[in-house]
């Protein structure tokens, strides 16, 4: 396995993981509606990269798995949409919803760093098919990022100042 | 042309046939009280409609100190003497027995009415505590549409500097926020390219979502004459709904609704495929259309055909018909503006002309059009969740200079984010971080969506909710302060259009009992609270609307929407005059980028621009790179689907929409007789052969139920695209028993009972048009119809099943070819 191959498959897992984070979020700020509704459409991304790096992966050699699936929400997500809506009237939310953008953004800017490297190495070695591939889904992740910044930018004023 | 005419049963009156490249001939409408002879008017006092965004001309007709009939103003550059149904009927809500003459304040739980001094009292008394205890940031402002601009101008002083809050938006964010968006996406800057005139110079004519019969009904009857004329123009009509442009257009495509972006990138795509561009317009004027080709590359019809269930075929005849224009008009409404994807799909229409080079010419322009009669007005004047002229809030020197025109340092002006959106201040308050909540001229507890979460937001404890408006709405029900405003006809102010036209409207009567004009209302809230300037002077000088007016053409000075050539003398006795208006262009201007795009310099933009599907805000940075020399930007947008798919439960979608005979929440247009028989409560509507499918019949009451709630009404079968119900919004509670909300003894009737809250990220407008729904019937017709007019897009797919409607004897109104008043003078074009 070559250093390319490590790359592929730690992004794989940080898309995967991002997709899960996002549709978690959605779940969780079900109230703050236009975070749940633009979450879940930036979810759909993270899993078509995921699903992307797969098929690059089977072609490469490298097994990736495939990702989950089913994404009909569960019961646990059911628990939390039910928390979500009990607490909609609470500022806590409001705070817990600024760490979870945050964290959004760092897993966002993980993903970024190794699609980098990815767009590196694939010019160093003139592999087109992976410079193709970054440039698909590179700008869709740092779009990720601007928007849980643009999110936090915006919270953050009247969240900190008002507890 | 008959001399007189059922303005219901006749929404349009008679024909005044024209050619291409003609004036539109003059049609003067009167409508007068019964028994009032033309003659016996005392004064006739100079207006403009505020129930819908035309902005027609009119005068009012007052005998012995009330108003008694009005009149269109022939002269005036935007109706040519004709007025619309709510314009003709509308005025008589103002004498209604049930206005709001003493403010209220609720004591015991029970609002009681009190005095002037208590109420305002009250008022400070809530705003100082909370700017002692929680910050200015604990204060919200929601307004409206329909207010004027000296209004909108003092508030956003007193709201931006004065407390200091963020938290200022117009219920203009329902109707017209997609349109500011798009503007400022594609040009940099808000302000409407196009002009009414355009109407009289295209040979094609595209309405994409935009049902103007109902909504701008005078503006269609300028269409209508001119089909009846030489050279008539093509339209091409985009509504789910059977409605009169439908009707009369040569292609009609009834999308699946939430999927414009899908259909526009389809038309994009068969425009680029066949090289109806305009390269030479693209290089001069445009950035990005290397990657609107690409991204719209696969975006054939046949792709976009099974997304929005229209035939390819049909998408194709559209694309023929837009990309052979020799000079092309696009109008869009609520049907893009409150749907999914709104700006993107806003954008991909700017992005049509862009390509075709359909812009600053006589019949090449953009119709971004408003809902509400003022919209613009919040826009320009920063009530809106703008700062005022157009100004960007992430460029340091354009806050600079707004500080400096208000006296204040920049500091002052909150300006670390953008402007508060309404739905944002509405979580806000229910969170509870926001605890006064000051709503003027708006009814949010029947226009927002999901209704029971507003009410449940409104009737919280901890939120001081003041409440300023003519009747007592349902949202004024829940206040806590009620303060009872004058209105059109009772104040003078100005406003302007959706086409830019400034129009001056005059006092002609005095307000019902201590009801006052909304400006004296801030007026005198900033005095008590003593708001003031850096160097310790007040911080509002002006005391009446002629000053209001002086102050904000300072305010407007070298900003686009430049108001300084124009004063309320100028306004007076001729025609309305289109911003900018200035000593450059002293008549007014008649289009927006004549000699290519001018406003999108990163210095000069009042935007950097967002992400077209995140909403994300960029930078500075990027914006000069993208776009370094200020051209007009060409973005591409992915389609989406919808956040809320038709299901086994909800197995319809459901969309909403306003009608042609009411307006906002109808608290005027529900008190005017005729208005209000002629679309007296709600209804649904659903295709035949989904009625058979459910075998439910005409009248037949039935229920539309989605996630959110239920709302009940009888039903109408019409020619609507199967598998879509249509509820008419703004049906309240107010003319029922129970007031402000449904009870035991009242079935919801209000379409928001039901509607998603959910909302452009771009444009922050909510979205009124793509839930899931079920359908049911709750009783047999037993003889009953729909209480639907007969006359629009709910018109009966069987002529024979619903008497037709009219409105009798007191529904006529005169109408006039007098040549002797067309002295107007021609349009600046
Ligand atoms: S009907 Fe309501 S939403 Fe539509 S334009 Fe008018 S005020 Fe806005």
């Amino acid at each position: 396995m070559n250093g390319v191959d490590l790359v592929l498959r730690a992004l794989h897992h940080g898309e995967q993981h991002l997709a899960k984070e996002l549709t978690t979020v959605a779940e969780r700020h079900r109230t703050d509606h236009e975070v749940h509704h633009v979450a879940t459409d930036l979810a759909h991304w993270s899993r078509e990269h995921a699903q992307r790096l797969a098929d690059t992966g089977q072609d490469r050699g490298p097994h990736l798995g495939n990702p989950p699936t089913d994404h009909s929400p569960g019961l646990l997500s059911a628990m939390r949409e039910k928390a979500a809506q009990a607490l909609g009237h609470r500022p806590e939310p409001a705070l817990l919803l600024l760490r979870d953008l945050r964290d959004l953004h760092l897993a966002a800017a993980q993903n970024s760093l190794y699609w980098e490297m990815l767009a590196q190495a694939a010019q160093a070695t003139r592999d087109d098919d992976l410079l193709a591939l970054v440039s698909a889904c590179h700008p869709q992740t740092l779009r990720q990022m601007r928007w849980t910044n643009t999110m936090i930018k915006n919270l953050s004023p009247q969240v900190l100042s008002s507890l | 042309m008959d001399a007189s005419v059922d303005r219901i049963a006749r929404p349009w009156g008679s024909r005044t046939p024209y050619g291409r490249h003609e004036p539109w001939p003059t049609r003067v409408d009167t409508f007068l009280e019964e028994g009032v002879d033309q003659r016996a008017v005392q004064r006739w006092v100079q207006a403009a409609s505020i129930l819908h965004s035309d902005g027609d001309a009119m005068d009012i007709a007052v005998m012995d100190g009330r108003m008694v009939g009005v009149r269109g103003r022939a002269l005036d550059r935007v109706n040519h003497g004709r007025l619309g149904p709510k314009d003709l009927f509308g005025w008589q809500a103002n004498a209604s027995a049930d206005r709001l003459t003493r403010p209220l304040v609720r004591r015991d739980g029970r609002l009681v009415e009190c005095d002037w001094d208590t109420a305002m009292e009250r008022i400070t008394g809530r705003s100082r505590e909370l700017l002692d205890e929680r910050g200015p940031g604990s204060i919200g402002f929601y307004t409206t549409g329909q207010l004027y601009l000296e209004e909108y101008y003092t508030l956003a002083v007193l709201a931006r500097a004065g407390i200091g809050t963020n938290h200022l938006d117009g219920n203009t964010r329902l109707c017209t926020s997609t349109a500011a968006e798009a503007l400022k996406e594609s040009f940099g800057c808000d302000g409407q390219p196009g002009s009414y005139d355009d109407i009289d110079h295209a040979d094609v004519i595209a309405l994409f979502g935009h049902n103007i019969a109902e909504t701008q009904p005078v503006q269609w009857m300028r269409i209508l004459d001119r089909l009846e004329g030489a050279d008539p123009p093509r339209l091409v009509c985009v509504d789910p709904r059977p409605t009169q442009v439908a009707r009369r257009a040569a292609v009609h495509l009834a999308p699946r609704v939430g999927t414009n972006v899908a259909l526009l990138n389809a038309l994009l795509h068969e425009i680029i495929r066949t090289d109806r561009v305009d390269h030479h317009y693209i290089e001069a004027h445009t950035v990005g259309f290397d990657e609107l080709a690409s991204r719209v590359k696969d975006c054939t019809p046949d792709w976009a055909a099974g997304i929005c269930d229209v035939p390819a075929a049909r998408i194709g005849e559209a694309a023929e018909i837009l990309g052979t224009a020799d000079r092309l008009l696009s109008t869009v409404l609520q049907g893009v503006y409150q749907s999914h994807q709104a700006t993107a799909a806003a954008v991909q229409i700017n992005n049509l002309h862009l390509i075709r080079g359909m812009l600053g010419r006589p019949g090449a322009g953009i119709l971004q059009m408003n809902g509400q009669p003022t919209a613009q007005n919040t826009r320009e004047c920063g009530a809106n969740g703008d700062l005022p002229g157009f100004r960007n809030w992430q460029n340091d020197s354009h806050v600079a200079d707004l500080a400096k025109v208000w006296n204040v340092e920049p500091e002052t002006i909150p300006h670390y984010a953008p402007p508060t959106h309404a739905m944002q201040m509405f979580r806000y308050a229910e969170q509870g971080s926001i605890r006064m909540l000051w709503i003027s001229g708006t009814n949010p507890a029947v226009s927002l969506p999901e209704l029971s979460r507003i009410r449940s937001i409104l009737s919280q404890e901890r939120l001081f909710v003041v409440v300023q408006d003519l009747f007592l709405t349902e949202t004024a029900q829940l206040a806590d302060v009620v303060l009872p405003a004058a209105t059109w006809g009772e104040k003078t102010g100005t406003f302007t259009n959706a086409d830019r036209t400034v129009h001056l409207s005059d006092k002609a009567v005095d307000p019902p009992g201590e009801a006052r004009p909304d400006l004296d209302i801030f007026l005198d809230y900033a005095a008590r609270m003593d708001f003031r300037d850096k160097d310790g002077g007040p911080l509002i000088t002006w005391r009446d609307p002629q000053s209001a007016f002086e102050a904000w053409k300072r305010c407007s000075a070298g900003r686009p929407c430049d108001y300084t050539g124009l004063t309320y003398d100028r306004l007076r006795g001729g025609t309305g005059i289109q911003w900018p208006c200035n000593a450059e262009a002293p008549d007014g201007t008649g289009r927006l980028y004549t000699d290519g795009i001018d406003r999108a310099h990163p210095d000069v933009c009042e935007s950097y621009g967002k992400d077209l599907v995140t909403g994300a805000t960029q930078e500075v940075v990027e914006y000069r790179s993208l776009n370094p020399d200020g051209k007009a930007m060409i973005k591409a947008a992915g389609y989406l689907p919808p956040h809320e798919a038709p299901d086994d439960e909800y197995p319809f979608q459901l969309t909403t929409g306003r009608t042609l005979y009411h307006f906002h929440t109808r608290t005027k247009t529900g008190r005017a007789p005729q208005l209000n028989a002629a679309a007296p409560d709600v209804w649904v509507e659903a295709a035949g052969s989904d009625a058979a499918g459910l075998g439910l019949k005409e009248g037949d009451l039935v229920e539309v139920t989605t996630p959110r709630g239920a709302v009940r009404g009888r039903l109408r079968v019409t020619d609507i695209r199967p598998g879509l119900l249509f509820v008419p919004f703004h049906y309240g509670y107010w003319d029922t028993k129970a007031g402000h909300a449904p009870d035991g003894d009242t079935p919801a009737r209000a379409a928001n009972e039901t509607t998603v809250t959910d909302w452009d990220p771009v444009s922050k407008q909510p979205l009124f048009k793509t839930a899931a729904a079920a359908l049911r019937r709750v009783e047999h017709a037993d003889g009953n119809t729909a209480p639907a007019p007969t006359t629009t897009a709910s018109a009966p797919n069987r002529t024979d099943a619903v008497p037709a409607t009219t409105g009798g004897p007191s529904a006529l109104a005169a109408q006039s070819a007098d040549a002797g008043r067309d002295h107007r003078k021609e349009g600046t074009a």
